[in-house]
């Protein structure tokens, strides 16, 4: 099999400037440019994306996944080693970027199109097809800046993926537009695959990669962990990417840490927390979070577990029907209502977890991090994990 | 290298070439998107600036302007016509150059194009509409001449134009790329360059002729006994150099003298071999630090 892109010794790395300055009068004055450190986002990687593969790559966020996916598209330069790509490369690594908002959606298209790489014939040969893959036929001769979001990153990815390249590389952007553009831009995937052609997609969604690669390689801080077949590097990631560390309330996390869960508990109707509660009863789960930037649609959950660790109950935000728009950076508290605690007297703990919208990214998973004992109330039980609402009655004797 | 190679090469060449022909044209039309008057602006601002100069330079300090060599034209509005749209052209070319890298931060960030592609279609466009400025002027000219001079006799002078316009082009365009890419080490420098272009028009003589420098360079010498090359200096600015070309051609009705090619082509070729050597050095990693 022969390689479609063949990265050899690959390293890259960035400065990251203690203290910027970009100013001549600071230059003159220090006698260099700016402090910096070295950051290797890329340390010595080799491998082969074998020709016709749909080829993932993994890792953390920070793990130099991004990085290596624009050195493959020549919008970084490596500091050693090379990358050899055959045949015509695209990458789709923003849509719509090279976008001029006064302009119309035809003249965009044609523009788009040049940029991607395709001949003034090509774009006339195909713009119908893009235009109709978009779904914005009746705008397409409007300025795109009056254009909703969804319609212009349509049109984007529309364009991109009219290129043809015989190398696609796309950074995350499998999630664009609504249930059904996102059909018909997997079919264009499969169709990609059918015709032979390569495709090297970064994403975090352990799912999305199993399902629709062959082939993946494994980044941990810019150093390749391992490279090969797609569903065994997927467990092994997914094995290792669980990395946890503890917690507050003798908890254990992991995530990205975009958003994290700072306390975990139940709450009286008062706000007060408690750390009992009677069976039957309502109870309140509150979880405090603490987010580092805005985070748009974040999907909360909780969930109890017994203390010997048996999973009872774990709702989302999404079945739940409540997904915020947007939460911003700073503190807040989201609460799950149970209006009837149906747990059998005992110890319990806590867990929440904040995923993005796809829930394919774990911003945080805090697990165990909060215990509450549950006392006889209402709900009577004899013996079991459950005290539900029932009772004895009816007796018949014949 | 082998016929693959080749071919690949010309392919992307052509892509190159098709982008550039794109971006140019973006620029072209983006600019007076919904503006009523359109491509009509680009006139007004230097026709205003030319009638603001010539009440001001002309009416009221009454600079004196040698009559044309060949033409015996006594025009101010004219003469100072010429200057202010070369010296527009010089200095509008150079800015948009200048910020077509930062401008475009964001897709020099998402895709990969030949990077020379962003200044070079700027300056473009820019001296796109300098040849439509010029054509306006040269139309003036026409009927300038039929009215004073006797005859059309600019058309005979005007095919100069067009060696003079490429290296024009090739002049700004070496500066514009050295400014692009340094002006994302250095933002100052776009700061900065507003206050150069402002003394460098006035070096360049746009609202006073050489005549002017000759009496101050005479004077100080009877005055203070010092010899002053300040004619010299004053011709070795390459803008004063093109300004005096264009006004060869179109107030003069004259063909440049062969010093005043020699010192552009000089100019040209130099800044654009500089503009290159630079811009190929440092926009290879320019996307780490936009």
């Amino acid at each position: 099999m022969t390689a479609a892109v063949d990265v050899q010794h690959v390293s890259k790395s960035f400065r990251v400037y203690r203290d910027r300055n970009q100013s001549i009068k600071a230059t003159l004055l220090t006698g260099r440019r700016a402090v910096y450190d070295r950051f290797q986002a890329l340390d010595d990687v080799t491998f082969e994306v074998p020709e016709g593969s749909t080829f993932g790559l993994l890792g953390r966020n920070g793990s130099g996944k991004s990085t290596l996916l624009k050195c493959m598209a020549r919008i970084l330069n490596p500091n050693s080693g090379t990358i050899t790509t055959r045949g015509r490369v695209a990458a789709m690594l923003e849509v719509g970027s090279g976008f001029h908002p006064e302009l119309s959606g035809r003249e965009n298209v044609y523009l788009n199109g040049s940029i991607l790489g395709m001949s003034r014939a090509e774009i006339d040969s195909k713009f119908d097809q893009i235009v109709d893959f978009s779904g914005v036929e009746r705008f397409i001769d409007q300025p795109v800046k009056n254009y909703s979001s969804g319609m212009y990153v349509r049109l984007g990815f529309a364009v991109s993926i009219h290129v043809e390249p015989d190398v696609l590389l796309v950074d995350e952007v499998l999630a664009v537009g609504d249930m059904d553009f996102q059909e018909k831009c997997m079919e264009k995937f499969a169709q990609f695959r059918r015709e032979g052609r390569t495709v090297v997609v970064v994403s975090h969604g352990i799912e999305q990669m199993r399902n629709f690669c062959d082939h993946a390689a494994w980044l941990d801080n810019g150093v390749l962990q391992d490279v090969g077949n797609a569903s065994a590097i997927v467990d092994q990631y997914a094995d290792s990417g669980h990395a946890v560390t503890a917690g507050p309330g003798g908890g254990v996390r992991f995530g990205t840490g975009e958003v994290k869960f700072t306390q975990l508990g139940l709450v009286d109707p008062s706000g007060e927390v408690v750390n009992e509660v009677r069976a039957g009863e309502p109870a309140t789960i509150r979880l405090w979070y603490e987010a580092s930037e805005r985070i748009e649609r974040p999907v909360f959950g909780a969930g109890l577990h017994t203390v010997e660790g048996v999973h009872l109950w774990e709702l989302q935000g999404r079945d739940s029907g409540f997904v915020p728009d947007a939460i911003e950076a700073g503190a807040g508290t989201i609460d799950v209502r149970v209006d009837h605690l149906p747990l059998a007297p005992g110890s319990y703990s806590i867990s929440a977890t904040v995923q993005d919208h796809s829930t394919t990214h774990m911003f945080d998973s805090l697990q165990h991090a909060a215990r509450f004992n549950v006392l006889g109330g209402g709900f009577r039980t004899s013996g079991g994990m459950l005290a539900l609402s029932g009772r004895l009655e009816n007796l018949r004797q014949h | 290298m082998s016929q693959v190679e080749r071919e690949q090469r010309r392919e992307e060449r052509r892509v190159t070439l098709n982008l550039l022909r794109n971006l140019t044209k973006r620029e072209i039309s983006a600019q007076y998107k919904r503006t009523a008057l359109g491509r009509i602006w680009s006139l007004i601002n230097p026709l205003a600036q030319i009638a603001v100069y010539s009440i001001v330079f002309g009416l009221l300090i009454q600079i004196p302007v040698a009559p044309g060599s060949n033409s015996g034209l006594e025009l101010f509005p004219i003469w100072i016509g010429v200057g202010v749209i070369a010296w527009g052209a010089i200095s509008n070319s150079i800015s948009a150059g200048m910020g077509s890298m930062l401008g475009n931060a964001g897709l020099l960030t998402k895709v990969y194009f030949p990077r020379s592609v962003l200044p070079i279609s700027a300056v473009l466009s820019s001296i796109f509409t300098f040849a439509t400025e010029l054509l306006v002027l040269l139309t003036i000219m026409v009927a300038v001449g039929w009215w004073f001079v006797g005859g059309p006799m600019v058309l005979l002078y005007a095919p100069l134009l067009i060696p003079l316009l490429l290296l024009t082009m090739a002049f700004v365009l070496g500066i514009a790329m050295l400014l692009s890419v340094a002006s994302i080490y250095f933002r100052d420098i776009v700061h900065l360059w507003s206050i150069v272009s402002q003394v460098w028009m006035y070096a360049s003589g746009v609202m006073f002729s050489v005549q002017l420098v000759r009496d101050a360079q005479q004077r100080i010498a009877e005055d203070y006994g010092l010899e002053l090359p300040l004619v010299t200096l004053f011709q070795l600015n390459p803008a004063e150099r093109f300004l005096t070309a264009y006004r060869n051609i179109l107030y003069d009705f004259a063909v440049p003298s062969w010093d005043v090619w020699v010192a552009l082509v000089l100019w040209s070729v130099g800044s654009l071999v500089v503009g290159k050597l630079v811009f190929d050095r440092l926009a290879r990693n320019i996307v780490e630090e936009i």
